[in-house]
């Protein structure tokens, strides 16, 4: 399994690097880059959603308060590109140690209205705060970075930029799932009551899960300000956080590819498929139903399953051919 | 008289108006065997939930080896040596019983805050996770699925992740509840192995195996002690048939 996972993950590298030559076109360069940046965003949720049980609604936040911040002291507050970025990665993994201390006073559907409220608060705020956020114009005039004299404005260069952070994001991620303190968070998502016997701090280890969701989200944010340059209340508002839930539960919450395969998957719909079909969320939402019918597991485990059952259906007829297939080897076969 | 390892001192808890254990004086000293008796609903589950740290009581005090831990959480008490099994199962149940027992031993160790390196890659914990399954016998199921494991071996693999741990106070809530006369045989040797270092407070309700096991025994009641004392005592007094048989 491990070596399997170990080709997929050779082949998404090799594929990622290649998306500019492969597409040539810019409008799909940033396209990627959006999918991207999604990614990372639907990453760093899945650490709730799927490895700790914790579902949230409130995701926005991290991306939207780390643009702010990004993009305000950049243009407003005089900063420099690398002082506003490293405040605004600190400032976010703070507000992310705030709300996670607030959120994991409930569990469960508590858990997520407050998730929900935290995140329309900071969205309220940015709407009305007009002297602070420019409220509905939102922040504009940002200039992208030139870390070390590359100009981040050319479509193929931001794209391996926010590559090289796209596979730090997965690798630390990747990591993380598979380390003790990973394990302890799965554990308490599973069995908190044992975890707490066996000598876990439940609500430490779950609010260090929260807090490190929301530092990667801080990550996306930031490459969301650089893209756009420009932010406006839509970052921060529940549609944004409802799209990066389905992201993770379309892709397939609990895995490590599920929640990239589900952020091409919305990001593509959105803005390919908006060009044709004017009505597209209605099609989104058909595609949604069509998962959860057949895949409800998400994409990504889905696809295995329907791989190996398909696989096992080939062997099997194969290995039912002329003569070896006896009597009581094709009844056990057939109840295996 | 020796240290206590565990005294429990007018003890109680009420759930809304009913008071699920009253005013419980337990002494249990190092190194003892003690057995908790009493009818379902008498409290005794209820006093284990509050030693191990599950729910805070209403009045009273606990104190382990010496110290207050009334207002501890459940998993500072388990870094004290409180370790404890379930009488309803609950166990990794998606995960092989060596990762169950990796799981034990990583909550005492300081790295379950790493979140770096992989778990796989500590192969000491592994080993060490395979020796203690050999004790109780599962060692052969080592690399198997909780799930596809009979409720015997659950049960033991219970008791496998409490021994992990190496604690100085062991809880076991009905250790052979639902098992087989041969199984339990086996559990039963499988406690008498324990050292003495191990005091161990049970919760049983069979008889032969406890009464053989048991130092000291309390007898419980509607959330009160009814008797206390040893084996001799215990089956001589005429409270204890009037819990079991009744008036």
């Amino acid at each position: 399994m491990t070596a399997r996972s170990g080709v997929w993950l050779v082949v998404m590298v090799v594929a990622l690097v290649l998306v500019p030559v492969l597409i040539g076109s810019p409008f799909y360069v940033n396209l990627a880059s959006q999918v991207l940046i999604y990614a990372i965003l639907a990453m760093s949720l899945n650490l709730l959603v799927g490895f700790g049980g914790l579902t949230s609604l409130g995701h926005a936040a991290y991306l939207g308060f780390a643009a702010y911040v990004t993009i305000y002291l950049t243009t407003l507050a005089g900063f420099g590109q690398f002082s506003g970025a490293l405040i605004a990665l600190v400032a976010t993994t703070g507000l992310a140690m705030l709300f996670g201390f607030l959120a994991l006073r409930a569990s469960g559907l508590g858990f997520l209205m407050i998730t929900l409220a935290l995140g329309q608060i900071l969205w309220g705020l940015a709407f009305r705060w007009v002297s602070l956020t420019g409220g509905d114009n939102g922040l504009g005039g940002m200039q992208r970075p030139h870390p070390f004299g590359i100009d981040l404005g050319d479509p193929n260069a931001f794209y391996y930029f926010a590559l090289c952070f796209f596979l730090v994001a997965f690798a630390g991620i990747a990591l993380f799932v598979r380390s003790p303190f990973g394990h302890s968070l799965r554990g308490s998502r599973d069995q908190p009551r044992r975890m707490r016997a066996l000598g876990y701090n439940v609500w430490f280890v779950q609010w260090c899960g929260f807090v490190y969701a929301g530092f990667w989200g801080a990550i996306a944010g930031i490459l969301y300000a650089y893209y756009n340059q420009f932010v406006s209340p839509h970052a921060l508002n529940l549609m944004t956080s409802a799209e990066t839930l389905l992201m993770v539960i379309a892709g397939g919450a609990g895995t490590l590819f599920g929640p990239i395969v589900g952020a091409v998957l919305v990001v593509v719909l959105k803005n390919v498929v908006s060009a044709y079909i004017a009505r597209w969320v209605m099609l989104l939402g058909a595609v949604f139903v069509m998962i959860v019918l057949f895949m409800p597991e998400g994409l990504v485990p889905g696809t295995t399953r329907w791989t190996k059952l398909a696989l096992g259906r080939r062997r099997r007829a194969a290995g039912g051919g002329p003569g070896e297939a006896t009597g009581t080897a094709a009844v056990q076969e057939r109840s295996s | 008289m020796s240290e206590l390892a565990l005294d429990v001192d007018g003890l109680g808890k009420n759930f809304g108006g009913l008071p699920a254990v009253r005013d419980v004086v337990l002494k249990v000293e190092l190194g003892e065997r003690h057995l908790l008796l009493g009818p379902n609903g008498a409290g005794k589950t209820t006093l284990f939930n509050l030693i191990a740290g599950d729910i805070r009581p209403s009045t009273g005090s606990i104190r382990l080896f010496g110290r207050d831990v009334t207002r501890m959480r459940t998993d500072q008490r388990t870094h004290m040596g409180v370790a404890r099994t379930y009488q309803i199962i609950t166990l990794f149940a998606e995960s092989t019983l060596t990762h169950n027992v990796v799981m034990s031993l990583t909550g005492l160790s300081r790295c379950r805050f790493d979140p770096f390196t992989s778990l796989d890659r500590r192969t000491g914990f592994r080993e060490r996770a395979r020796e203690v399954l050999a004790t109780v016998g599962l060692e052969h199921l080592a690399d198997r699925k909780v799930s596809e494991t009979s409720y015997g071996e659950r049960r033991r693999l219970e008791i496998a992740m409490a021994m992990a741990q190496e604690p100085s106070l062991l809880l076991l809530d009905e250790p052979l509840a639902g098992l087989s006369a041969d199984e339990r045989g086996e559990v039963q040797r499988l406690l008498e192995s324990i050292p003495r270092s191990v005091t161990i407070v049970m919760i049983e309700h069979d008889m032969d195996v406890a009464l053989a096991f048991a130092d000291r025994i309390t007898v419980m009641q509607r959330g009160a002690v009814v008797v206390e004392g040893n084996r001799a005592e215990v089956v001589a007094d005429p409270k204890t048939k009037e819990v079991y048989l009744g008036h």
